[in-house]
């Protein structure tokens, strides 16, 4: 199958991989997928005072859509505050990338994934 | 020290889907494909273009039955292994249906046996299939244990495709044939490349394709037994070629491409088989020291050439686009809308994730030690990097059991 450039710059190129604590009060982490199905996506956020997402981190397990998806998030939710980030649509995504419609699940993962980490981060916060 | 040997690529490891045709095999059918050739059809028998085609045919026939140690009268020209399959097993089935409705076969035969008996069943024909035992492999025994008064056909294949592994057909054969069972090997993946034997085998049907032993495709054989004699009905009706079971013209220049292949094969098969299974310890012996890697169905009963392996904690498809060195393929169907695992694999009692963290890797005739050293290479590099980006092969360093992890399937 033929993948798109930017698919293929961010599966050579992965942006912003790694790892937060997740114990850290400013860090949101979301962790979405099953291996079974074949991706995992483990997204981290790390939060300002005020809102606004300072750093994000990212790593997958899945094919080469599934990591190009998550290395463009944690790029696009860089200095964006929580809400802002928690509507970007899949859709963009998939748009951005040129995602076949198979592929389109790898988008959908990326989306919930950032849902995941700020819900996580506001559970914390909340707690 | 050596100079560095460049080698082209994409390096072709993927001999286990096709073969590239053998330049022998081509300057063979050359001569059946030119006006001063022999392009007759080789049923013409009122002139000499016809006795010509006929005469290469039937060389041909004796190439491939000589290969199986057969009877030329006992093989039956086909499209390829599909074609034989179906013909095998529907035409058993169909001749054979007064005396019984039950056929045996295995989880993880290919889908042309797999799908023709799906047929059956939908025409009221009784299927059992036999779960491999974990290295892949489907033995005498589970099989005999399977034969029911009105069993009429046993169907398990010689070497599988994912994995490479060769049952013990002989042992099977006996089984049959002391049960009175008639039994029907896939040899698409182990003819001509491991000795089979059919004056000695007590195998009654056997499938063969010219493409996966360096003929050209389109073409195949069925081995159809005479003594003692199996009968079959008719898949193809037409001008009632080949003793009725299977009309349409010959092709003969693909025929005379099997043939020729099948000379080739025999003649080079014990020296052959060595050298491949030379370069696929030097490949496993390249990476088996990597974490977590292992060879998936049995070590020794094996095509000398093939090897499946699972890299947890990595997808697959993901490690064939680190891979664009090596046209391989992979245990996992992901480009497929199911997004299904591998059957095969996970019939071997793989979890879905180790079947979709696994690559076939076949090497074959053309194939070099620096294409393998090369390959090896390429598999380390790859699978360090994607490990770097595994949220996975994170939580297995950190000791996490990802069994206990709930995960949220999607
Ligand atoms: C075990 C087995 N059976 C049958 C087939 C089908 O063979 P053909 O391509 O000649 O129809 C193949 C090849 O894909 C195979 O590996």
């Amino acid at each position: 199958m033929a993948y798109s450039d930017k698919v293929i710059d961010h599966y050579e190129n992965p942006r912003n991989v790694g790892k937060m604590d997740e114990a850290d009060e400013n860090v949101g982490t979301g962790m979405v997928g099953a291996p079974a199905c074949g991706d995992v996506m483990r997204l981290q956020i790390q939060v300002s005072d005020d809102g606004i997402i300072e750093d994000a981190k990212f790593k997958t397990y899945g094919c080469g859509s599934a990591i190009a998806s998550s290395s463009l998030l944690t790029e696009w939710v860089k200095g964006r505050n929580l809400d802002e980030a928690a509507a970007i649509k899949n859709t963009e995504i998939a748009q951005e990338l040129s995602l076949p419609p198979v592929k389109i699940h790898c988008s959908v993962l990326a989306e919930d994934a950032i849902k995941a980490a700020v819900k996580n981060y506001r559970d914390k916060r909340d707690s | 020290m050596n100079a560095p040997v460049t080698v082209q690529t994409p390096i072709y490891l993927d001999y286990l889907s096709t073969t590239p045709v053998d330049p022998r095999v081509v300057e063979a059918m050359k001569q059946c494909l030119s006006t001063e050739g022999i392009f007759g059809n080789p049923a013409s028998r009122s002139h000499v273009f016809g006795w010509k085609a006929e005469e290469a045919v039937e060389n041909a026939r004796n190439q491939v039955a000589e290969m199986i140690n057969a009877d030329p009268r006992e093989i039956v020209w086909t499209s390829g292994a599909t074609e034989s399959d179906n013909l095998a097993i529907k035409g058993v089935a169909h001749f054979y249906h007064k005396k019984g409705k039950h056929i045996v076969t295995s989880k993880i035969e290919h889908k042309a046996v797999l799908d023709t008996c799906r047929q059956l069943e939908r025409e009221g024909y009784e299927v059992t299939y036999l779960d491999p035992n974990e290295n892949g492999l489907t033995t005498p025994e589970m099989v005999q244990d399977a034969l029911r008064d009105d069993t009429i056909l046993v169907s398990i294949m010689h070497a599988n495709n994912e994995i490479g592994v060769v049952n013990d057909v002989a042992g099977i054969g006996e089984a049959c044939r002391n049960a009175g069972v008639l039994l029907h090997v896939d040899a698409a993946q182990g003819a001509g490349k491991v000795p089979l034997d059919m004056e000695h085998m007590k195998i009654d049907l056997l499938s063969m394709s010219a493409h996966k032993m360096y003929g050209p495709k389109g073409i195949g054989a069925l081995y159809v037994r005479r003594k003692p004699r199996v009968r079959l009905e008719a898949q193809m009706h037409g001008g009632g070629h080949e003793r009725g079971m299977r009309s349409g013209t010959l092709a003969t220049h693909q025929l005379v491409g099997f043939g020729e292949a099948a000379r080739i094969a025999r003649e080079g098969m014990s020296a052959e088989a060595e050298r491949l299974a030379a370069l696929r310890h030097r490949f496993w012996a390249a990476i088996e020291d990597m974490p977590e890697v292992y060879i998936n169905g049995d070590r020794e009963q094996r095509l000398p050439g093939a090897l499946n392996v699972s890299f947890a904690f990595v997808e697959g498809e993901s490690l064939i686009m680190s891979l664009r060195d090596l046209a391989i393929s992979s245990g996992s169907a992901c480009t497929s809308a199911s997004l299904e695992p591998s059957y095969v694999l996970r019939a071997l009692g793989l979890n879905d994730e180790m079947a979709h963290s696994s690559l076939r890797f076949s090497f074959g005739r053309f194939t070099t030690e620096a294409e393998v050293d090369h390959a090896a290479q390429c598999v380390r590099h790859a699978v360090e990097k994607l490990r770097e980006l595994s949220p996975l092969w994170d939580m297995y360093q950190d000791g996490v059991d990802l069994n206990t992890i709930e995960w949220a399937t999607h």
